[in-house]
């Protein structure tokens, strides 16, 4: 039989810990040994021994290589806590180093890396260069290991004692072990700094494709997830690469099968010749098939990953859907992921075998599997229109097994299914009212009274059925009061009777007085606002056409699929997660180097303004400048601001001494253009501006009256427009007493009143006052002041996305007559404006200026600038989704240009 | 990063450490608390394998009364991980002379935390071919199978048998007697609806070989499977032999095998660890001879009374026999009485798994022995929900029986000393999840 070391954890109860000592001391080797042993066992069982360090360590000394390891582990565990001891230690380690036996000199670089107290790393350099280069290959994998080790204490220490070189030299070394190990080491030493330290050149590729052959099946895994970062050049190189890796398939490894999954599927994005891909498909089937008779564990990993394969390739598993088939006695969430992968290979072809086995797992035991079990059949109708019917007459055999949660989950279903392919099933509402009375859940009463509402004039008794639920209404969850207002208000729009009326009246009453929900109030006061003022608006609103839904659950988007294809086999695959939103350590350096490119200033005021030759028009362009200062809050005051009532004042000769509105309160700034002159406002003069200020828009605007009545009760209203703009809240605008002047800031909204048609720069304003009649005038939209602030794009996203767009999305326009005289004022004062400055590349004697900028609802413009420094004529190109906004684009960077 | 694991921890099922290794710095001593009071007491527990709490992440086995637990910071290789885990109980468990459980862990720690610092470093996995491991990590009373050899003494080059080409075989092995054992091990997975449609079938097959050669032998496994077969006819250009032919739907092979060679020529070529090894697993999806079909017929009558007939044939040739056969047809939890009448075994009701179980130690080819049972429920007026009939569930072993049809043709062994080799094969197919709905 075995050996019994159970005895080491039984003590006797009284003084532990001197009782150990005194042994740890004894004079005869054996009971030295026990007691170690019994050391290990308390540390086990998580007791402090670290009192006993000295007794220990002076245990160390020992031929036998037993007790040596058992010290060794001791160590491993308290030599932080102990770290002025640890140094007792050092000796030995350096000892043990040099010893002829490899396994010793091996244990001791091992152990010394994992102990992370300086003194000790100080002493292990010299072991480590010795090792490194050892005659044994089982000390050199030992070795390589422990760079990877020390490089996490401290970095600096490995780069200045030449750690990595050697490293890099054992990726040569003819034992395949070592070179495995090597590669582990350098990979995770690249991990964790921005310097370029392993890169993977052809060179280094073809030679460790050749290792795959030889080393351990844990060693090809390193590999093959180093080799995973190379860039293949072209489609043939990648194809090379994956012959070579394809036999990898076959190993009994399912780490090694994965990591070479992984490193096929990313050269196979390259590879163009379809024969190619197909083959290689067909031969990653059954690898990933097999995956799935492994341990439960290893299968659900498999499964999680599978889930992200077949979304990038479905073909690769289409045919194989019956392997997901759930077996009885599967764990639960393997169970759970296979349904998700039914779901996502259900096709036309299999549907009715698909549909079948749902059946059989809504009848299952476990109710979390059921549920989803039902929702899958929901999402395959939305996913086949075909199939759709025959999905709904699964479900309603299911209803009719009145189990309680499958009738609730199939209730909630079929509302998407209606909300997909509305006007086609609802015949089947009356079978699902039925079983009104057993719906407990808020989700599946929400979906039921969804239904009841929006299908009201199908339902005869539909009042009858709402009514029953708003006996409840107070003690409802939030979901079910939000969904019986919406419904009751579309009965009552549709069956404007008597009862409907008085359920309004309930539900509006409810909803309003007797809640604290804020969601709830404010929606049930926008109903009661619209049915109190304009019925036929209520209609266009409550009863507008849905748009058609798609099942888009669980897909994920593109970007973040290609990162998890990039790292199948590991967490990140497993959580669909990207690492960083896991993974806390970080790793500093990389990110500031960015951002350096970019001068700081971008939201501060410009200090250079007066030197720019060549920008003919010098003052509005000062004017211009000083805006961004006010705009983030700078304390700027008076020098431009007062000047603009007394010029005027002068100008119309009137009395300027009283200072009419409040400075604190009313915002002074540069001179604004005059859309309303005097003349036409009989006396009221309007100049306003869109500005955008701290990522807000803003109409500025000053009223200077030059009638001879104080006006006030301002009033404004925009008309329709391409961006929807409307005022945010109303105008504050004081008494404006004759011959003086208030200055505002309006906050704005956009996408309030949108005009249909082409983009255009119009804006159509109406303001009036209690004492004259309305004025009209048109402004003009300057594109810029919607470019929002996080338009800046990295270098890489912006080629990306300017390489995804169609080349009909580019339009260009010349400037003949702008000068752009020096480049650092423009790129600055375009960065103000939120038009960031990408890149840079000369062409022939022209400069190429590459910039990005973003409109509100995530619209990129990317934008290309080309000119001669100092000569006229600009060159505009644009490129964005939406070319439409072209136009007005160019009359923006027109005016930002010119300055 | 192929890192598997910062920590490794072995728990018993009240959560007490058994076996605790830092492998790294990233996660702190104490993460085990957290497996504890977020997974182990709480529902949780064996909903997910991998979980994350806080900043690190766990993925845990339960292997007989042990949780084994890996805990990592960061974004770990979970494939390489559950691996790892699988690998080392298979390692410990050669060393333990076949138990893991929580007593063994116990008698035997010390070793455990040497082999523990042997088979993984800095989180990554090393060496863990027990063979070779035994070499140079030795305990007294450790069942050695090397104990009757000639070379008691640790071979002196261990260490670079370790990190070797070949790191599973050692050197200057001696047997007077060369064997080879081949046993090839099927298991028929089957998903028959009620009305005895197949709905999912498979075999999941497995070749155990158990080696005791002199020296450093080269092995060629032949079997009839189609793609090896025309490979072979193609190189030595004749036409393939007639018989019957199966297609692999899927192999997989032990790291010995040159899988490079496999993929261009198709043969299956390997020097092969001394002792008992997997050489290979194969899955088969088309052609299966399912070597029984069930016939259920349930009825229920009324309330409280059941009628359940069960038919099953045994498809396979009349001369052989399947041994162990066990079938479990489910009943309702509230089953109050059964009686039963069998024509062949012996059947009784089990109400821990609310299932009857009618046993058959011998079961001849070409017989069909049927069930009869009346059940009888007690009546219950809450219970509105009808019964999820599960599937009926069936065991069985038949000896010199392939679900598949794969036959080994040849198993050529070459040494440079020339002996001579004795091989042994043997088939046997066993139920893996052999299901029928009712």
């Amino acid at each position: 039989m075995s050996r019994n070391d159970s005895k080491y954890f039984s003590t006797t109860k009284k003084g532990e810990i001197p009782e150990l000592k005194e042994e740890l001391n004894s004079q005869y080797k054996d009971k030295r040994k026990d007691a170690v042993k019994k050391v290990i066992a308390a540390m086990t069982v998580g007791k402090d021994v670290s009192s006993l360090f000295t007794d220990v360590v002076n245990c160390m000394q020992t031929e036998n290589l037993e007790l040596k390891k058992l010290v060794y582990l001791y160590l491993i565990n308290y030599a932080k806590s102990q770290p002025d001891l640890a140094i007792l230690a050092v000796n030995t380690f350096v000892k043990d180093s040099q010893d002829p036996n490899p396994l010793i000199r091996a244990l001791a670089v091992r152990t010394m890396g994992c102990i992370r107290v300086d003194k000790i790393t100080e002493y292990l350099c010299d072991p480590l260069q010795r090792c490194l280069k050892d005659d044994d290959p089982y000390v050199r994998k030992t070795a390589a290991i422990c760079v990877a080790k020390l490089y996490d204490i401290n970095a600096e220490l490995v780069e200045d004692r030449g750690f990595l070189e050697s490293l890099k030299d054992l990726i040569s070394d003819n034992n395949p072990m070592v070179v495995a190990n090597a590669v582990a080491a350098l990979a995770e030493i690249q991990e964790n700094t921005s310097r370029p330290i392993f890169e993977i050149s052809g060179h280094t590729l073809s030679k460790l494709l050749t290792a795959l052959n030889e080393c351990t099946e844990w060693g090809q895994v390193f590999i093959l997830d180093a080799l995973s970062r190379y860039k293949a050049a072209d489609a043939r190189e990648a194809e090379n690469i994956v012959e070579r890796v394809t036999p990898r398939l076959q190993h009994a490894n399912c780490a090694v099968v994965l990591s070479a999954v992984k490193m096929i599927l990313l050269q196979m994005e390259l590879i163009t010749s379809t024969d190619v891909v197909r083959n290689l498909c067909k031969k990653m089937a059954p690898p990933l098939v097999t995956l799935l008779s492994a341990e439960p564990e290893i299968q659900y990993v498999a499964l999680r990953n599978i889930n992200l394969i077949v979304q990038r390739r479905p073909t690769i598993l289409a045919h194989e859907i019956k392997v997901f088939f759930c077996k009885y006695n599967d764990p639960i969430y393997v169970k759970m992921e296979k349904l998700e992968i039914m779901i996502k290979l259900a096709s036309d072809r299999n549907i009715d075998q698909v549909l079948l086995e749902f059946k059989e797992y809504a009848t299952e035991v476990d109710v979390d599997f059921v549920r989803k079990a039902v929702r899958a059949i929901g999402r395959c109708a939305i996913k086949l229109e075909r199939a759709a019917e025959r999905c709904i007459s699964v479900l309603l055999e299911l209803i009719k097994i009145k189990v309680n949660y499958v009738v609730q989950e199939a209730i909630i279903v079929i509302k998407d299914i209606f909300r997909r392919y509305p006007n086609t099933y609802e015949s089947i509402i009356a079978t699902l009212c039925e079983s009104l009375d057993t719906l407990d859940e808020p989700e599946a009463k929400a979906s039921m009274i969804w239904i009841i509402g929006e299908y009201a004039e199908r339902i005869d008794n539909a009042d009858e059925l709402l009514e029953s639920f708003l006996e409840s209404f107070p003690e409802e969850p939030a979901q079910v009061q939000l969904q019986l207002l919406t419904a009751t208000v579309k009965l009552f729009l549709k069956k404007p009777t008597e009862g409907p009326q008085q359920m309004i009246q309930v539900v509006l009453n409810n909803a309003t007085v007797e809640t604290d929900n804020p969601d709830l109030r404010d929606r049930a006061y926008i109903y009661w606002r619209l049915l109190s003022t304009d019925p036929e608006a209520a209609k266009d609103v409550v009863l507008a056409e849905k748009p058609v839904i798609t099942d888009d659950s669980n897909q994920l988007e593109t970007s973040l699929l290609d990162e998890l294809l990039a790292n199948i086999a590991t967490l990140s695959s497993v959580y669909h997660k990207p690492p960083d939103a896991f993974v806390t350590r970080v790793h500093s350096s990389a990110q500031r180097t960015d951002d350096e490119d970019f001068p700081e200033g971008s939201e501060s005021g410009f200090p250079e303004s007066p030197a720019n030759p060549a920008n003919g028009l010098s003052s509005p362009s000062t004017a211009r400048q000083s805006a961004p200062a006010y705009a983030t809050g700078a304390p700027v005051t008076p020098p431009s601001g007062a000047p603009v009532p007394d010029l005027l004042g002068d100008l119309m000769g009137m009395d300027n001494s009283i200072v009419p509105v409040d400075q604190a309160a009313t915002p002074t700034g540069p001179p604004l253009p005059i859309l309303l002159p005097a003349s036409t406002g009989q006396g009221l003069q309007i100049s306003a501006q869109l500005t955008r200020q701290d990522g807000q828009i803003f109409y500025s605007l000053l009223f200077e009256n030059n009638t001879q009545v104080p006006l006030d009760g301002f009033m404004i209203q925009f008309n329709k427009n391409t961006f929807g703009l409307a005022a945010a809240g109303p105008l504050q605008v004081p008494q404006v007493q004759p011959g003086s002047s208030a200055r505002t800031l309006l906050p704005m909204v956009m996408f309030q009143n949108m005009s249909q048609g082409p983009p255009s720069s119009l804006l159509q304003v109406a303001v009036k006052n209690s004492q004259q009649p309305v004025w009209y005038f048109n402004d003009k939209i300057s594109l810029h002041v919607f470019f929002t602030e996080d338009g800046r794009m990295e270098r890489s996203s912006f080629l990306e996305t300017w390489r995804s767009l169609p080349d009909s999305n580019e339009v260009s326009k010349d400037f003949p007559a702008i000068v752009i005289g020096s480049a650092d004022a423009t790129l600055e004062r375009l960065a103000a404006s939120n038009m960031f400055f990408i890149a840079k590349r000369k062409n022939a004697n022209q400069d190429v200026f590459y910039f990005s900028a973003k409109l509100p609802r995530g619209i990129p413009l990317l934008i290309e600038l080309t000119t001669v420094i100092g000569n006229p004529g600009v060159k505009c190109a644009i490129k964005t989704p939406s070319p439409e906004m072209s136009p007005l684009f160019f009359e923006a960077i027109e005016t930002l240009l010119i300055g | 990063m192929p890192v598997a694991a910062s920590a490794i921890y072995f728990l018993n099922l009240r959560g007490d450490v058994l076996i605790n290794r830092l492998y790294r710095d990233d996660v702190g001593g104490n993460m085990v608390d957290a497996f504890r009071t977020h997974i182990m007491q709480t529902k949780e527990l064996g909903t997910c394998p991998v979980r994350q709490i806080g900043g690190c992440s766990f993925f845990y086995i339960r292997i007989s009364n042990v949780y084994i637990v890996i805990v990592v910071s960061s974004n770990a290789n979970v494939a390489c991980a559950f691996k790892f885990v699988v690998e080392a109980v298979a390692l410990f468990k050669s060393y333990f002379g076949g138990a893991f459980d929580e007593d063994a862990i116990r008698n035997n720690f010390v070793l455990i935390y040497e082999l523990l610092d042997e088979i993984m470093d800095f989180g990554y996995p090393q060496n863990l071919s027990p063979e070779i491991l035994k070499l140079y990590i030795t305990q007294e009373g450790v069942r050695s199978p090397f104990s009757s050899k000639p070379s008691e003494r640790p071979v002196p080059n261990a260490t670079l048998q370790v990190t070797g080409a070949v790191g599973w075989r050692r050197e200057g092995l001696v047997y007077k007697k060369n064997e080879v054992f081949l046993d090839i091990v099927e298991s028929v997975n089957l998903l028959m609806s009620s009305k005895g449609v197949v709905l999912r079938c498979d075999v999941t097959g497995k070749i155990l070989m158990k080696c005791f050669l002199s020296g450093m032998p080269d092995l060629k496994l032949g079997l009839n499977d189609k793609i090896g077969l025309e490979k072979e006819s193609q190189l030595k250009s004749r036409p393939t032999k007639s018989g019957k032919t199966i297609e692999l739907d899927d192999v997989t092979f032990h790291q010995c095998v040159n899988l490079t060679r496999f993929n261009s020529e198709k043969t299956v070529s390997f020097v092969p660890p001394d002792g008992e090894f997997e050489l290979m697993k194969y899955r088969i999806t088309e052609g299966v001879n399912l070597p029984f079909k069930v016939l259920p017929t349930i009825k229920e009558l009324g309330r409280t009374r059941m009628e359940v007939n069960v038919k099953v044939k045994s498809v396979f040739g009349a001369k052989m026999f399947a041994l162990g056969v066990v079938v479990k047809i489910p009943v309702p939890k509230q089953t109050a009485k059964t009686s039963f009448t069998v024509t062949s075994g012996r059947a009784k009701y089990n109400a821990s798994i609310d299932c009857l179980v009618w046993k058959i130690r011998k079961f001849p080819g070409q017989t069909e022995p049927t069930l009869s049972a009346e059940v009888e429920l007690i009546s219950t007026m809450t219970e509105k929900k009808s019964w999820t009939r599960p599937p009926i569930q069936m065991e069985f072993q038949v000896p010199m029986f392939t679900a598949s049809g794969l036959r080994v043709r040849f198993l050529k062994v070459w040494e440079k000393s020339g002996y001579n080799t004795v091989e042994w094969v043997r088939y046997i197919t066993k139920a893996g999840s052999y299901e029928i709905r009712c």
